[in-house]
């Protein structure tokens, strides 16, 4: 009873102490957080793509990555002859465009083959994706234009931006709002979600499933344009295997959510940004890859269906 | 109504099917009776375009559509009810009944009255994920499913499979209540006994050929159907 008193007032000034830290981690790491968060809406809206792609043919489509890569070509050289108002929608209804061709050319006469045909056709798109990029370009970094409004810079308390930054993550979740709508309100959403149970049957109510899995093509490619056009206006330049990482990344996030699953997909992108640029805030810049990848064998290992994925799927 | 020549299917490297030909008149209930593997489901599945004939002709209502794509066939208003009921889990009672109805752009509120009349539990139930229903129930909504694409004919894939005999005793009274209705109805069946005092007329498959046909009631009284499919 008699040491009470020192005891509750040295509590009230360690807590005082540890705010005073707290509020010290926080302005030294804003940066940090905010690019996070942007960068983890612009892998979100690439993983969409791979996650709605596999809910619905059980194919990983390596080749969207790439392209992501292609739409922020398109916007380059589009870029240079018309004015943003043509651009923007020009670089949207050819990526989707793109999308499609890939889908009809390169998966659909591959509809009653071994899942690991279709697989291999994918990776050999990514290539051609890659190989033609390189022709295009004749293998020279091109540089991506800044986009007015979002290249600017804006401040948020200790922080200096641009303005991207907040637009992302605002964007990213109105369109998986949208989509969500679209997928749990809307006949199309209605017969998505019928042919991601079963083809055959699907079939049988007369939904034309060529169509339904080209609107999943479509829906997947116009993200992963809106996506390229954010994740590069953060950077100087463009190269034909720029779509790489960014990808790879998405598909790990996809992974992580429980791939199949659009909200898990969008939380597992997030996540990933978020942890790769506070490791690079703490000054391990180095590691923020290898713990992307890291993380993708961590929940192989641990829980290869992922935060939200199906119980019984079968793995690839 | 329907009428199937010569028809001849391959499936799995064998020939399933080898040269049926059966009519189904309006109006009418028909029933194919065979055992495992006789080509029952085979046929039916050819009927709508899941499986390529080989060769043969399949007609509805004077229309070749031998061949015809499933949507299209569909949308001439056959509709089948697949073996193993085949719901869509993850879509709730009532999605399922809506995604029966997709071809059509016409209101639903008329259809989704009348199955639910048939089926009350359906309608209890409409806002649960047709992957939670117990099987008898599953087997209602597929027949619901079916019926909201308001065919002329539906076939229906083994319906009393799996099911207890009680449940399957309502699935035979919903049968003759949608016939009733005015729906063509052409069924295959293990339970030959059921099928049997259920239709107008039947036809028994073995290994791929029609080898017998009559009456309903003519093939009950049969001493070869008897011995083989009614276990007397």
């Amino acid at each position: 009873m008699v040491l009470q008193p020192p005891n509750f007032l040295s509590a009230q000034a360690r807590t005082f102490d540890e705010r005073k830290v707290s509020m010290d981690f926080i302005s030294k790491n804003l940066p940090y957080l905010l690019a996070g968060i942007s960068v983890g809406g612009q892998y979100a809206l690439i993983a969409i793509g791979y996650t709605m792609v596999y809910g619905i043919l059980r194919l990983i489509n390596f080749a969207h990555g790439d392209i992501f890569m292609v739409a922020a070509l398109v916007m380059v050289y589009a870029s240079a002859s018309f004015p943003l108002y043509v651009t923007i929608p020009l670089v949207l209804v050819s990526t989707v465009l793109i999308g499609f061709v890939v889908e009809r050319v390169a998966y659909k006469p591959l509809r009653d083959a071994p899942r690991m045909s279709i697989m291999i056709s994918a990776i050999g798109v990514s290539y051609l994706l890659q190989n033609l990029a390189l022709y295009v370009t004749g293998g020279l970094a091109q540089i991506y234009p800044a986009i007015p409004l979002i290249s600017n810079s804006v401040s948020i308390g200790p922080a200096t931006t641009k303005v991207v930054t907040i637009v992302t993550p605002v964007l990213t979740v109105l369109l998986v709002i949208l989509l969500m709508w679209l997928i749990n309100h809307t006949k199309i959403g209605m017969a998505m979600r019928a042919v991601a149970n079963d083809f055959e049957t699907s079939r049988l109510m007369g939904v034309k499933i060529n169509s339904v899995i080209s609107m999943t093509f479509i829906i997947g490619s116009f993200l992963a344009a809106v996506g390229s056009m954010l994740y590069f206006t953060n950077y100087a330049s463009v190269v034909p295997t720029s779509g790489a990482m960014p990808g790879l990344k998405a598909f790990v996030a996809a992974v992580f959510g429980g791939i199949g699953s659009i909200p898990g997909a969008v939380i597992g992108a997030f996540i990933i940004g978020i942890c790769e640029n506070i490791i690079k805030g703490l000054g391990w810049t180095t590691f923020s890859d290898a713990f992307t990848f890291a993380l993708l064998i961590v929940i192989l290992i641990v829980k290869p269906t992922g935060l939200f994925g199906e119980r019984a799927t079968d793995k690839v | 109504m329907l009428k199937v020549t010569d028809l001849k299917v391959n499936y799995g490297g064998i020939e399933a099917v080898k040269g049926i030909s059966f009519e189904v008149p309006e109006k009418s209930i028909v029933t194919l009776i065979g055992a495992n593997g006789a080509g029952k489901s085979t046929t039916l599945r050819s009927i709508v375009s899941l499986e390529k004939p080989a060769s043969g002709k399949i007609e509805f209502l004077g229309e070749n559509i031998t061949g015809k794509d499933t949507d299209y066939i569909v949308s001439r208003g056959i509709t089948l009810v697949p073996e193993g009921r085949k719901i869509f889990p993850d879509l709730t009672v009532l999605e399922n009944l809506k995604i029966g109805a997709y071809m059509r752009k016409d209101n639903l509120t008329d259809d989704l009255n009348w199955v639910y009349d048939l089926f009350p539990r359906l309608k209890e139930r409409h806002w649960q994920p047709g992957g939670t229903l117990s099987g008898g129930e599953q087997q209602m909504l597929a027949v619901a499913r079916a019926l909201m694409s308001r065919p002329k004919l539906i076939m229906m894939d083994e319906p009393s499979l799996g099911l207890a005999p009680l449940i399957v005793k309502g699935i035979f009274d919903i049968i003759r209540e949608i016939h009733k209705q005015g729906v063509t109805i052409l069924l295959i069946e293990q339970n030959a006994n059921m099928a049997l005092r259920t239709a107008d007329i039947g036809y028994v498959i073995e290994t791929g050929r029609i080898t017998m046909t009559g009456s309903g009631q003519e093939l009950l009284a049969n001493e070869r159907v008897r011995q083989a499919y009614l276990g007397k």
